[in-house]
């Protein structure tokens, strides 16, 4: 035994049992602290356009604290051992976002344009709407795995939700994309907002049952695991849905989110690379072939690849041509490090959607590329605590479907940001939370919703190990 | 409103949304749980810790190494710590405080054994009512030692008799 006792020097680590804590003080205390930073922007917005403290800002902090105070009261109640920084996070980036509708609702170059509508009083509807679906989520769906029977129903919904934009009569074209259906009396939805939801369901469901079919029969070249033909079958299949999304309504970004959204899934089921490639390599490809006849994609790319000479063309009254991209970038680089402030940049300038698919430039111009680095940060903490709740999750469906709606999440916030940012060519979504439109920022609430359930599961302890049957029948004799 | 208010309206909301920021990612730290490590060197731990750290360091090594060998057995008292003392993760010391211990690859185990010959739940330590620590196999494939022999039921632990679980060697100490 001489040789148990070396308490060698590199390993003097104590290790403790902690009882897993449910943290919901923890996430009191970031609610309050995410609920106080907007009502701050907000006076600072107010100090800063009108030189006094704006009359709402009562209303705004009592209807944002609402909305913040019941979501932790049910999640609280029904959700007790859930993760304790999404809701804080999400309540930041809805109430921050708020506050910058409301900013560019005072400017009176907006105010000038035929459309203008006061947004902020709107969004704050949704997300009082949004918060409610969150509630029905929490209330209604007491375990994730109930989801896993509405598999194929769910790709049914899907299916249809994304096909409705284009049935004639329902389905409006906004600028160039058909993403959009109206309801007489109600105005206008996205549905692909919430397809993004019903397809993280099914390709869960479907994944978990084929998963080993997908990670197994393969055969092994130049490093990659290839797939048999056969078993390409299903990503082929989604392939051409998006390429058919991409054709008909005309929209780059729910394209991208739902084939990325697919093989991140596909790759995290399969633990197989080869999928990766397999799917950058198809995604370029449509892309390429859908943009050599699609003219609404061709200027998309030509606006990405040319944003001064579009805003030139725009500029002369050439039609089809828009001067945004080129706006945003300035906004963004008058904005600098540390921004004009809030209520003192010229984003307006950038008219319509400036408080929508623009949003970004107008935190860009006034809170400066420290600000845009903090709220893509926020941005990247869900989706930290979606995959670490992915991580977390003991059944491979709620694995799957956290690790689907937190990619889906991800890919979002890129294609927004990339595209306003001109990284990528500019699609028409929505910023998550940020923006104003109320599909967004109501399936987004729902999203957040899924995933604070899925985490409950997760993070609750598991049940002590049942006692032997054997071992009560035994004396334990002691010397 | 004067320029001076605005800018540091301006810088301080800049400085509460990185604060935000700061303190999420100081929940996460925290958020890690299952177990948690505290350097012996470092003096940030709780006073308990301290001491038994402090006590550790004071004591001569030859002493040390007698404790659980030879007279340990016969010693009253319950026994405080739970050390690893071959395996990968030799040195490691878990304090007792009269909660159970679970060992196994399961990512939630107080001891998370990176050992081909453990299962993923391997075995329990817990206290009976009197104190007393018992071992318990829950159920592993490749079965838990106590010394020499595989437990079949839940088996009280003598200070310093080594539980075997795969190359992983673990045993109780004052």
């Amino acid at each position: 035994m001489s040789s148990t006792t070396n308490t060698s020097q590199h390993h003097t680590s104590t290790i403790g049992a902690i009882g897993t804590p449910s943290r919901r003080n923890t996430e009191l205390a970031l609610l309050v602290f995410s609920v106080v930073i907007p009502v701050f922007a907000y006076v600072n917005v107010g100090l800063a356009i009108d030189d006094k403290v704006p009359t709402g800002l009562l209303s705004y902090g009592l209807g944002l604290g609402l909305i913040a105070g019941v979501g932790h009261v049910v999640v609280r109640k029904f959700a007790p051992y859930a993760d304790p920084l999404l809701l804080p996070l999400a309540t930041l980036l809805n109430g921050v976002g708020l506050v910058v509708i409301w900013r560019l609702d005072q400017s009176k170059r907006l105010q000038l344009r035929s459309t203008f509508v006061e947004a902020a009083p709107r969004q704050l509807l949704y997300s009082a709407l949004g918060v409610a679906l969150f509630v029905a989520v929490l209330v209604l769906l007491k375990d994730h795995r109930i989801l896993q029977r509405y598999t194929y129903i769910s790709m049914a919904g899907a299916i249809v939700l994304l096909v409705l934009p284009l049935v004639p009569g329902l389905g409006v074209d906004i600028f160039g994309a058909r993403i959009w259906i109206k309801i007489p009396g109600l105005g206008t939805v996205q549905p692909g907002e919430f397809a993004k939801i019903a397809l993280a369901i099914f390709f869960a469901g479907y994944l978990m049952v084929k998963r080993d079919a997908l990670a197994l029969a393969s055969r092994r070249f130049m490093g990659l695991y290839l797939p048999r033909g056969r078993d390409l079958g299903p990503i082929i299949v989604v392939w051409i849905i998006s390429i058919l999304i991409l054709v008909f309504e005309t929209d780059l970004g729910t394209s991208l989110l739902f084939f990325g959204m697919f093989i991140i899934m596909l790759y995290v089921a399969t633990e197989r690379t080869s999928w990766i490639v397999f799917g950058l390599l198809m995604s370029a490809a449509g892309a390429v072939g859908v943009a050599s006849f699609e003219t609404h994609v061709q200027q998309r790319v030509e606006a990405w690849l040319d944003p001064m000479n579009e805003y030139l063309l725009s500029q002369k009254g050439v039609p089809g041509h828009t001067e945004q991209s080129m706006q945003a970038l300035w906004a963004f680089g008058s904005g600098g490090t540390l921004g004009t402030g809030l209520g003192q940049g010229n984003s307006d300038l950038i008219g319509f959607a400036a408080n929508s698919d623009f949003i970004l430039a107008t935190f860009g111009e006034e809170l400066g590329l420290a600000g845009v680095m903090a709220i893509l940060l926020l941005y990247g903490l869900i989706v930290e605590r979606g995959v670490r709740t992915a991580l977390a999750a003991r059944d491979p469906f709620g694995k799957l479907l956290a690790i689907g709606l937190s990619g889906a999440f991800a890919l979002q916030v890129f294609v927004v940001a990339g595209g306003v940012m001109g990284l990528i060519p500019l699609t028409g979504m929505t910023m998550p939370f940020l923006a104003y439109g109320g599909s967004s920022v109501i399936a987004n609430w729902a999203l957040i919703g899924i995933l604070l359930r899925i985490s409950d599961t997760a993070r609750r302890p598991a049940p002590a190990p049942a006692p032997n049957p054997d071992a009560e029948m035994t004396q334990v004799v002691r010397p | 409103m004067s320029e001076l208010t605005l800018t540091v309206m301006r810088l301080g909301f800049l400085a509460v949304l990185w604060l935000f920021v700061i303190v999420a990612v100081q929940v996460i730290r925290s958020d890690l749980f299952g177990t948690r490590v505290t350097q012996r060197g470092s003096r940030r731990d709780s006073g308990r810790q301290q001491q038994a750290a402090a006590r550790q360091a004071a004591a001569p090594p030859q002493q040390r190494q007698q404790q659980p060998s030879g007279g340990g057995r016969q010693r009253r008292g319950a026994p405080s710590k739970l050390v690893v003392s071959e395996g990968t993760l030799t040195g490691t010391t878990v304090a007792l405080q009269g909660q159970t211990v679970t060992l196994g690859r399961a990512h939630d185990s107080t001891i998370v054994l990176d050992d081909d010959y453990a299962s993923s739940r391997h075995a329990r330590i817990y206290p009976d009512r009197d104190g007393q620590w018992i071992v318990e196999d829950l159920g592993s494939t490749n079965g838990t030692y106590l010394d020499r022999t595989r437990l079949t039921t839940p088996t009280p632990i003598p200070l310093g008799a080594p539980i075997r679980i795969g190359k992983t060697v673990i045993e109780l100490r004052k």
